[in-house]
């Protein structure tokens, strides 16, 4: 009897406590953190949240460091994603060819995107470290001059790009591969009779088959890049002088060091906004492009 | 493809070992440094032979109460797959058979929102239940985190299942209930071990979330590891130690189940 009620409803009981958890962890952060951002409020018991309309907006607009940590935040993503997608498809390429260790060359591109990104953070400041850091080692034996690298507010920027790239180039390598691995085999016969060089395969059947796959491996990384916190919170904390501060640094500072909570609410809710425009667009521009290549 | 000739080949494979020299070296030279003494590691001399010394890891167990963290992580970690899995195996199953994409896309929301959205109403709802450094309020905000994981891999791997098998389960008298829980998970194994791994490994990764809910009772490896940094001198060897303990498990699970966490890491991709 109630095995038949439960069959009947089992949609419903399936997906009813992820539903729930979702509402309470998800969507309810969501609708608290839009209602707050109109309010002044610093965590106090005492001093109940109280409503300032839209100044904590008018106040952000016209916050130099807020302009400030957009445009890390801009070329952060786009100088990551750019470097990881063409490094990534690069890497996939040459690791597609029969090689032996392919197994363990793939297995050990697996490990920078899976370890601890704070550790991985310790150990780039220690490779950054300019005095004893390999990284300036390095630089010297190309008889090159040495770098400040994080600590310096010209390089912090693009030290982090790097720790990044490292990070997840694998990603997109790994995605690339797989899909390399689905690629029908005829059209490249077809070039193979009609004389194509390796070049012109790559560029005429290669990449347009692989466009979609490069497209969805980007887009998965420019959300991710977006977002990016652990790495940059445990090597520079958004210094020198707010030279690597993202959105998500001066959010979290905002919030948990200066606790003023409706401020820092209006820079989520904007921050919010923007990753889902960009995500629309690119996946705008993925529909477009697919429509091109059919 | 590109180089047919010898010499090509030659370079080609020389370029592959290179990359992956590249991408090794930051875990080598944490590695390394974790068996040197401060002096060892100040000089820029003989960086490959030195005599190693254990006195960094004798150092982060005994100073420092490194098991309790790693105690933390491991019920952290643990907890919110077993949590994620819970809930999220049957809403997978049903979003597979029963065609709810849209309830699907929704736990993709969960994937793509900045984690700073949840930190400040988080941090206030755990405040007022008094959860704040608790393992319940950890749980809870991880399993956020493998939740999407769970879905959006099981929906695929569900999808892919043939019918026939769960229709002759139900010919044969069983309940869809019974049909789910003795037919369908037996032959999700894989599926599931993938999920469960990424899971646990993104949970056991996991920082920002632990920042602000654990306490001096719950603190978590990749809070305790950073804490470190904030001591007068910069102990190099202690922390590359307590970066190789912290990554050990990791990279353990990564070298040995690799195929299932790569296809699980790439599902998002091919779905999105």
């Amino acid at each position: 009897m109630s095995y038949r009620w439960l069959d009947r409803n089992l949609k419903w009981v399936f997906t009813l406590p992820s539903v729930i958890f979702v509402v309470l962890m998800m969507a309810f952060p969501i609708f608290y953190t839009i209602w707050i951002s109109f309010h002044e409020w610093s965590m106090s018991s005492v001093v109940a949240p109280k409503w300032v309309g839209g100044e904590n907006y008018a106040t952000l607009f016209k916050d130099a460091r807020f302009w400030n940590s957009v445009e890390v935040t801009v070329v952060f993503t786009l100088s990551t994603v750019v470097l990881q997608t063409v490094l990534g498809v690069a890497v996939a390429l040459l690791f597609f060819r029969k090689i032996r260790g392919k197994s363990i060359a793939r297995t050990l591109m697996l490990l920078p995107m899976v370890a601890t990104p704070v550790a991985m953070g310790l150990v780039w400041q220690l490779i950054y470290e300019p005095t004893i850091g390999s990284a300036n080692e390095l630089l010297k034996m190309f008889g090159l001059k040495p770098m400040d690298w994080l600590a310096s507010p010209s390089q912090a920027m693009m030290s982090l790009v790097i720790i990044d790239v490292w990070e997840w180039t694998p990603m997109i390598a790994l995605i690339v591969m797989a899909g390399l691995a689905t690629l029908p085999s005829e059209p490249y016969e077809a070039a193979d009779v009609d004389g194509a060089n390796g070049f012109q395969k790559f560029r005429y059947i290669t990449l347009p088959l692989l466009i979609p796959t490069i497209l969805a491996a980007g887009l998965l990384r420019l959300i991710d890049s977006l977002k990016t916190f652990d790495i940059i919170y445990a090597t520079t904390q958004g210094g020198p002088n707010y030279a690597s501060e993202t959105l998500n640094l001066y959010g979290y500072v905002l919030g948990f060091q200066y606790f003023k909570l409706g401020l820092a609410s209006a820079l989520i809710v904007v921050f919010f906004l923007i990753v889902f425009s960009l995500i629309l667009a690119v996946l705008g521009i993925r529909k477009r492009m697919e429509g091109l290549h059919r | 493809m590109i180089g047919k000739s010898r010499i090509g080949n030659l370079f080609l494979t020389l370029l592959t070992w290179f990359v992956i020299i590249l991408f090794s070296f930051p875990f080598v030279w944490m590695v390394l440094a974790s068996f040197k003494n401060q002096a060892q590691i100040m000089s820029t001399h003989n960086i490959f032979w030195f005599k190693p010394t254990g006195d960094n890891y004798v150092q982060v167990f005994g100073q420092y109460a490194f098991l309790k963290f790693i105690w933390n992580s491991l019920v952290v970690a643990v907890g919110s797959t077993i949590g994620a899995l819970i809930l999220g195996l049957p809403a997978a199953y049903a979003i597979a058979r029963y065609q709810l994409h849209r309830l699907g896309s929704i736990v993709l929301i969960a994937r793509i929102i900045p984690g700073i959205t949840f930190l400040i109403p988080w941090f206030i709802l755990f405040s007022n239940l008094r959860l704040v450094d608790t393992y319940t309020a950890l749980i809870l905000s991880h399993m956020l985190v493998g939740l999407p994981f769970v879905i959006w891999i099981m929906i695929s791997y569900f999808e892919s299942l043939p019918q026939e098998i769960e229709e002759s389960g139900l010919i044969d008298g069983s309940s869809k209930l019974g049909v789910f829980l003795r037919i369908v998970l037996p032959i999700s194994g894989a599926g599931i071990v993938s999920s469960s791994l990424l899971s646990l490994i993104f949970s056991w990764n996991n920082f920002m979330f632990s920042l602000i809910l654990a306490g001096d009772k719950t603190k978590t490896l990749p809070l305790a590891v950073f804490n470190f940094l904030s001591y007068a001198e910069v102990n190099w060897g202690g922390l590359m130690a307590a970066s190789c303990i912290i990554t050990l498990p990791v990279l353990l699970i990564a070298l040995i189940a690799q195929r299932y966490i790569t296809g699980g890491l790439a599902a998002g991709a091919v779905k999105g």
